[in-house]
């Protein structure tokens, strides 16, 4: 599962670092870390994360296998689908 | 819709079964292979890329990788969508004819085009004494390959590790270290940290910070010389200054050079300041006359910016990639009067020493700064830049969501001081200040935004003959 977020976007509400702690991290009080390559099994919380984000900035790209499980979602969510013009 | 009509069919022909050669497999290359397709091009698409990984994303590698988070490796970007591209990478292009509408590989391959985006972006500056840029320690930060290294160098716990150059990769790399508990040294030329890119007021808060998480922070003065052991690997450096740093790692942070040197010749206005392109990202040649077939996005594009003058912009900024490749993109598959111009308001992140630092606009541009909101010395502020009576951009210190605001005043040529009060404004904030940029004459790291090029208000030209 490959995500980056938007930092330019993100607004440090630390919506996905309570969701999915083992892949968010706030480091200090408003900056993000994350893992960009997050293990198959953090996937429900990723996906929790990316929904809750207030400014939609992860985006995330699931493997073949992640949408066999997942069914009707789109394969990428997030910021940046479609516009791609971050601001 | 106006169009198929009216026209001779050519982008209709294109889309269908167009060639599209994107040389420069990072972020902008990618995200404007994927803006093609989601716009129907269903021609074919080739990627090259002089690096054998796929696309991947930069700014992790000064920060959670060398903290130990995150693998260089596992970096690679999300796709918005597949995008069906015939992938040439661990390949350089060498060479344009822009004639025979060719690029030259680096392999001997020659790949034709009907439509040529270059999105070749900038690579870490060298140490410029080979022989010592060749010893075993010495790093430079751009490419998962020196994330890797380095993160491997850092790993094996360094007596002392020596940065050269407190930019922003500089000063992330230095923080990082300091959070691995390693001893490190910075060496800086300029009179602070982020001098070049903030000014010296933000300079002083960046330099407090250095020095509060003990790092040993050395500014006006530059390395001279590196000095390796006879097995060739790095002990110690020599400084302007007489004195000297023994470290067994140095990381050479001492900003960056435009890919351009392949088109040398080929009569594209490229150089050093990166490739000159109008507001929709059409490069200009060497005559100055727009190119109707080459385009160019990302690090390498200077590109000029109705609100700072009609200045040409150099952006090394993650978002100006996403947003340049977006907008090159669409206008490659456009009727003219179709396309749209590049307007983004630059924009960056920090992170270093614990603390958020974000911005928008252009600070160089700025003469005086005010800060509008916190304390400097609290580490929690916004403060504005000024540039002839009005707002031109903005830096925060963890206060990021104030940022949009300040964006707004900045599209909307706001007046400078601003008129109004802010929420938390402190006494530092009753006047603006100098904001204390460099004589940008005198080199220094590289600020991340350079300004360039004349412009169309002042109709500046200087002609200097060749001897």
């Amino acid at each position: 599962m490959r995500l980056v977020v938007d930092l330019n976007r993100c607004q440090g509400y630390a919506q996905c670092a309570f969701l999915a702690p083992d892949v968010f991290a706030m480091h200090g009080d408003e900056s993000l870390l994350y893992n960009p390559e997050a293990a198959a099994e953090q996937r429900e919380d990723v996906a929790r994360a990316v929904a809750a984000c207030p400014v939609g900035a992860i985006l995330l790209e699931l493997t073949d296998e992640d949408m066999a499980d997942i069914g009707s979602q789109d394969a990428v969510a997030g910021a940046g689908a479609g516009s791609g013009g971050s601001r | 819709m106006t169009g198929e009509h009216t026209r001779d069919g050519a982008l209709e022909h294109l889309k269908r079964e167009g060639r599209i050669v994107i040389v420069g497999a990072s972020l902008a290359g990618l995200r404007a292979a994927e803006t093609m397709r989601d716009k129907g091009f269903a021609g074919s698409l080739t990627m090259i890329g002089d690096e054998p990984y796929e696309p991947y994303d930069r700014p992790p590698l000064s920060k959670q990788v060398l903290l130990g988070n995150a693998v260089a490796d596992h970096t690679a970007l999300p796709r918005r969508r597949a995008i069906d591209a015939d992938w040439r990478l661990g390949v350089p292009a060498t060479g344009l004819d822009m004639a025979a509408r060719r690029v030259r590989l680096g392999n001997g391959d020659e790949v034709e085009y009907d439509r040529l985006l270059i999105a070749t972006g900038v690579r870490a500056r060298p140490w410029p004494n080979p022989e010592e840029g060749e010893l075993e320690g010495v790093f430079v930060l751009r490419t998962r390959d020196d994330g890797e290294g380095l993160q491997r160098a850092l790993a094996a716990n360094p007596r002392r590790v020596l940065v050269i150059g407190a930019g922003f990769t500089g000063s992330e790399i230095a923080s990082a270290c300091r959070e691995r508990g390693l001893k490190v040294t910075v060496a800086e030329r300029g009179s602070a940290p982020l001098v070049g890119a903030l000014g010296a007021v933000i300079g002083e808060v960046a330099a407090e910070m250095h020095r509060e998480h003990e790092v040993d922070l050395r500014t006006g003065v530059m390395v001279t010389a590196l000095e390796g052991d006879p097995a060739g690997r790095v002990r110690a450096a020599h400084l302007s200054d007489g004195s000297t740093v023994e470290a067994d790692v140095v990381v050479v942070s001492l900003g960056a050079q435009r890919n351009t040197e392949w088109l040398a010749g080929s009569g594209l206005g490229a150089g050093p300041r990166g490739i000159a392109c109008d507001a929709g990202c059409r490069a200009f040649d060497v005559r100055g006359i727009v190119t109707d077939d080459i385009y160019v996005a990302g690090d390498v594009a200077r590109s000029p910016h109705a609100l700072f003058g009609y200045q040409f912009l150099s952006l090394e900024h993650w978002g100006n990639a996403v947003a340049q490749a977006d907008t090159a993109a669409h206008n490659m598959l456009s009727e003219s009067a179709d396309r749209r111009p590049h307007l983004w308001v630059p924009a960056f992140w920090s992170s270093q020493f614990g603390v958020n630092i974000k911005s928008v606009g252009v600070p160089p541009m700025g003469t005086e700064i005010l800060i509008t909101q916190g304390s400097l010395s609290e580490r929690r502020f916004a403060a504005v830049y000024g540039y002839q009576g009005r707002v031109i951009a903005a830096v925060t210190f963890d206060n990021c969501r104030w940022l949009p605001f300040y964006e707004q005043q900045i599209e909307s040529t706001a007046p400078f001081p601003p008129p109004f009060s802010t929420v938390d404004r402190r006494p530092e904030g009753n006047k603006p200040v100098p904001a204390d940029f460099p004589d940008p004459s005198v080199p220094t790291h590289g600020p991340t935004i350079t300004l360039s090029g004349y412009s169309p208000a002042d109709r500046k030209m200087t002609f200097t003959p060749g001897r």
